[in-house]
């Protein structure tokens, strides 16, 4: 083993969507503090199978950071202790020798359980299927320099852009809401000019989507953005509000 | 087997404008008469779901992932070539052609480069119609940059997030026609194997990753597009999830595999910090734009890299290649850093490893120009190792990055199935023996969006549009076999995990089949693979149900696929007897130290035919006709 620390972890086990879950708890030895949270839970699981005991199922792919598939929560915060990362970017220098791990899936309605820590995200697909995109087919573009686009609205379409999906915003807001994940999409393509014939039936179909998939309501708290690995701005949250009431005033689905 | 390209006859600018008119075409109203089956969803697999579906097809696409938004297109960082010339720097499609021909070490094919390297342009169009937020200058025109290879900027760009914002554009157009209900999407489901019917693909079997049920999908054609090998080296850059299997189980079905043994050793990533190591994470080529590379002069100087002063430094790339620098191909640059850390003058606690020095770019541009560009890599990278790359140079190792190898296809992506298709990393077409930067996006889109559209309607034209469905005994046989393979994966309950055996194949494979090979390392390894497939197979040990989300019964039937492809990509590594790109060969080298290619014998795709199980597969040739660009021993000096 390449470290020394001890820890114990606590960790959701579910079988399956329709099964009841508990909190087991686990000891992980000989850690090294340059290991990543889920090469941690690499070790426990190898562990696990040696003794003949099922692995804890948990959704990870790139493990860089960008592909938004990691899902845990740490401690009561999504993705753990430390701001702007993902799980699977959390390394095990942010703990320390002998403490307790909490580690539960993302908690929301809209998101169940389909085991362990595993959850169905497929409810933000189907939000960016009811409007986040532009309706361009293959062949019908014109030359890309065609229209300039003034840098400031470029760079701020790229930070909603950078919105990887993976739903920490609903599992750190109290309301389960999505409006973080909407309003990432609606504002890049609402600071787009590529994106203005559509403007008004993009909004108002993703919020729509959005209600249908039993997402709550924002308060504003804060807690998406706090929590957000990419460290998507509650701005965007303003600019939907007003995309969805100005939207709303001067709509044609009436 | 005779492997026919059809190439399509002359001049080169012309052979895809007079092919497209020569293809046959779908009446618009017959196109729903037909089902396309769609494996993968990166940018090669979302781009061609998403035009297809478009077009009027029915697209069935099938994802591992949560959602197909998540395929590993969308880790790339660093940027998609174009042939836009919009920098005035003498750039042109000719050139771009000319560059991956000669980057891939002449062991591509020329008209499929120059089709590449014409669409380009149309890519960039697309995206930014798309709403890819592309870099851009004050004046609200793109921005480009430089990648290795090429002595012109033309690599457009999305910060360090190029991959992601691509493919973000592709899943939106996915979306919409999902939306549309012209692509029925499948989501945790993974490809088991292809079925034939009278020789030709009709479909596939796939198990549903949550219910553990086995299906079957029938279509008229079959698209993989379901990435690269990398993976069979255990560490490497690519998701933990990115498999061979759909391309193995369809080679074993009769499609030869091209080139196993060219694969892309990236020169810049995040050195390995121990045995626990799952993956390895790339800093983007683009990082050599302003980054300089250096070890120390003096072997087994371990003091800081602050202490050493100017003259101690080596900085190596500048001193062998002055005309590109740092900005050297990948294999070239890789392999010098080998030689580096060979040699004792590797730096860090390993000593494998050569520093990335930002020092003189902070110095010129300030702190702030840097973080602009590379921002989000710098982060990373302090994430990743703890260290501030701001104030100290980072330290990098090649790892293994992409594989240039893959099924084998013709001009119209098609393999030796026919009905079955191969795009994007999955196929072995465009990048020869070193893929240069900032290619693969390109190839996957170009194949997605601007390729397969035209070359599949024109053999479904040939076929015609009669009923399909999966009632046939071929899907009822596949079904069997692939339960029956989960059953024999479940029923060994052995003494060792599946993630042992995978680590052992990738040692094996990085140590004999990596930077340097040789015949004498590669025979001790063929041995080697074999002890450990037989081993796998008595000795494995996979708990729980198929009929449940059991994720290391997932990994067992991907590491199983790695072993096999681990033996082939040995057999093609020993049977081509030259170096070239990534395939080094510690015979063949010129005094230099350089690939020394051998054009006379070699230059040549080989395709592997498989021949059964425990058979040696059979090699066939295709010969590669240089008529455009005069080969060359390549040299960035």
């Amino acid at each position: 083993m390449s470290g020394n620390m001890n820890l114990t972890l606590k960790v959701w086990r579910q079988k399956d969507g329709k099964s009841q879950g508990k909190i087991v708890d686990y000891q992980v030895k000989g850690i090294s503090p340059d290991m990543s949270f889920l090469e941690m839970f690499d070790v426990l699981n190898e562990d696990l199978i040696k003794k003949g005991e099922t692995p804890i199922s948990f959704d990870h792919d790139c493990r860089e950071g960008i592909c938004g598939m990691c899902s845990m929560h740490i401690n009561g915060r999504p993705h753990g202790p430390k701001t702007g990362i993902t799980t699977c970017q959390l390394h095990m220098r942010s703990f320390k020798d002998g403490d307790t791990i909490v580690v539960e899936p993302w908690r929301a309605s809209a998101f169940p359980v389909v085991k362990d820590l595993v959850v169905d995200r497929s409810a933000f697909d189907r939000i960016i299927q009811a409007g986040g995109y532009i309706s361009v087919n293959t062949g019908e573009a014109p030359d890309a320099n065609a229209i300039p686009i003034p840098k400031k609205y470029a760079d701020e379409a790229f930070d909603a852009a950078t919105c990887i999906g993976c739903g920490a915003c609903v599992a750190a807001c109290k309301n389960a809401s999505a409006m973080l994940f909407v309003s990432a999409k609606v504002s890049q393509l609402a600071l787009l000019p590529q994106g203005d014939a559509e403007r008004k039936q993009r909004v108002e179909s993703m919020v729509d989507q959005m209600n249908e998939e039993g997402f709550g309501a924002c308060t504003n708290t804060g807690a998406c953005s706090a929590e957000c690995p990419k460290e998507i701005s509650q701005v965007n949250i303003a600019r939907l509000n007003r995309e969805y009431i100005s939207a709303k005033l001067t709509s044609d689905n009436i | 087997m005779i492997l026919d390209s059809k190439i399509p006859d002359g001049p080169i600018a012309e052979k895809w404008g007079k092919h497209k008119f020569n293809l046959k075409l779908v009446n618009p109203a017959n196109k729903r008469k037909y089902e396309i089956i769609v494996v993968g969803t990166g940018l090669a697999g979302a781009s061609a779901a998403a035009s297809l579906a478009e077009l009027g097809y029915k697209v069935k696409a099938f994802c591992f992932q949560d959602s197909p938004r998540r395929a590993h297109s969308i880790a790339a960082q660093g940027g998609i070539n174009a042939a836009k010339n919009y920098r005035n720097d003498g750039d042109s499609v000719y050139r771009l052609f000319y560059d991956t021909v000669k980057g891939g070490d002449y062991r591509a094919r020329e008209a499929n480069v120059y089709r590449l390297a014409e669409v380009s342009r149309n890519i960039i169009d697309q995206c930014v119609a798309q709403g890819v937020p592309f870099a851009r200058e004050y004046g609200g025109y793109l921005d480009n940059r430089s990648f290795g290879g090429s002595q012109v900027s033309r690599t457009f760009y999305a910060r360090g997030q190029t991959g992601q914002q691509l493919l973000l554009g592709a899943y939106s157009a996915l979306s919409r026609q999902i939306a549309e209900g012209n692509v029925t999407m499948f989501t945790r489901s993974e490809m088991l194997d292809l079925v034939m019917v009278d020789g030709v693909a009709q479909g596939i079997v796939t198990r549903n990753l949550v219910t553990g049920a086995i299906e079957s999908h029938a279509a008229h054609a079959v698209l993989l597009c379901t990435g690269g090998y990398g993976n069979v080296f255990y560490l490497s850059t690519n998701a933990q999830g990115s498999n061979v299997t759909a391309a193995w189980r369809a080679h074993k079905k009769g499609a030869l595999f091209a080139n196993p043994c060219f694969t892309q050793i990236h020169p810049t990533c995040i050195p390995v910090s121990g045995d626990h190591q799952s993956k390895l994470t790339l800093m983007s080529e683009s990082l050599r734009n302003d980054g300089r590379v250096w070890v120390p002069k003096n072997e087994g100087d371990k003091r800081s890299p602050e202490l050493i002063p100017e003259e101690e430094r080596d900085y190596f790339l500048e001193r062998k290649y002055p005309s590109f620098g740092n900005l050297v191909p990948r294999d070239v640059a890789s392999r010098n850093a080998k030689e580096m850390c060979d040699a004792n003058k590797g730096v860090g606690a390993s000593g494998l490893a050569v520093y990335l020095d930002f020092s003189d770019s902070v110095k010129r541009n300030g702190e702030p120009w840097v973080k602009e560009k590379y921002g989000n890599l710098f982060d990373m990278y302090a994430q990743i190792t703890g260290e501030n790359p701001y104030k100290s140079p980072m330290r990098i190792y090649p790892a293994v990055h992409y594989t240039m190898g893959g099924l084998w296809v013709d001009y119209n992506l098609m393999t030796t199935i026919k009905g079955l298709y191969a795009l994007g990393e999955c196929n072995f077409s465009d990048h020869g023996a070193n893929r240069l930067g900032a290619s693969a996006l390109m190839q996957g889109l170009a194949d997605g969006y601007f390729v397969i559209p035209y070359t599949v309607g024109d053999y479904l034209a040939t076929i015609g549009p009669k009923p399909i469905n999966a009632s046939h005994p071929a899907f009822k046989q596949a079904e069997e076999d692939a339960k029956a393979y989960v059953n024999k994966l479940l029923s060994i309950n052995g003494n060792q995990t599946v993630t042992h055996y995978h680590r052992e194949l990738g040692k094996i494979i990085w140590e004999y089949c990596g930077m340097a090979r040789s015949s004498e390392g590669l025979n001790k390894a063929k041995g080697m693979i074999q002890s450990l497939k037989a081993d796998f197979w008595s000795n494995v040990k996979v708990l729980g149900e198929g009929e449940e989300l059991n994720q290391s019964l997932e990994k067992a039937g991907r590491v199983a696929d790695f072993i096999e492809l681990g033996e082939l990509m040995i057999d093609d590594a020993l049977a081509r007897n030259e170096s070239c790109g990534g395939h080094f060969r510690v015979e063949y080298q010129t005094e230099e130290g350089e690939a020394l290619r051998n054009d006379d014998d070699y230059a040549y795709v080989a395709a592997w035919e498989f021949k059964g199980d425990g058979q040696a597969e059979q090699l066939h040739k295709e010969k590669l006709v240089f008529e455009n660009v005069k080969l060359t021993q390549r040299s960035y000096k």
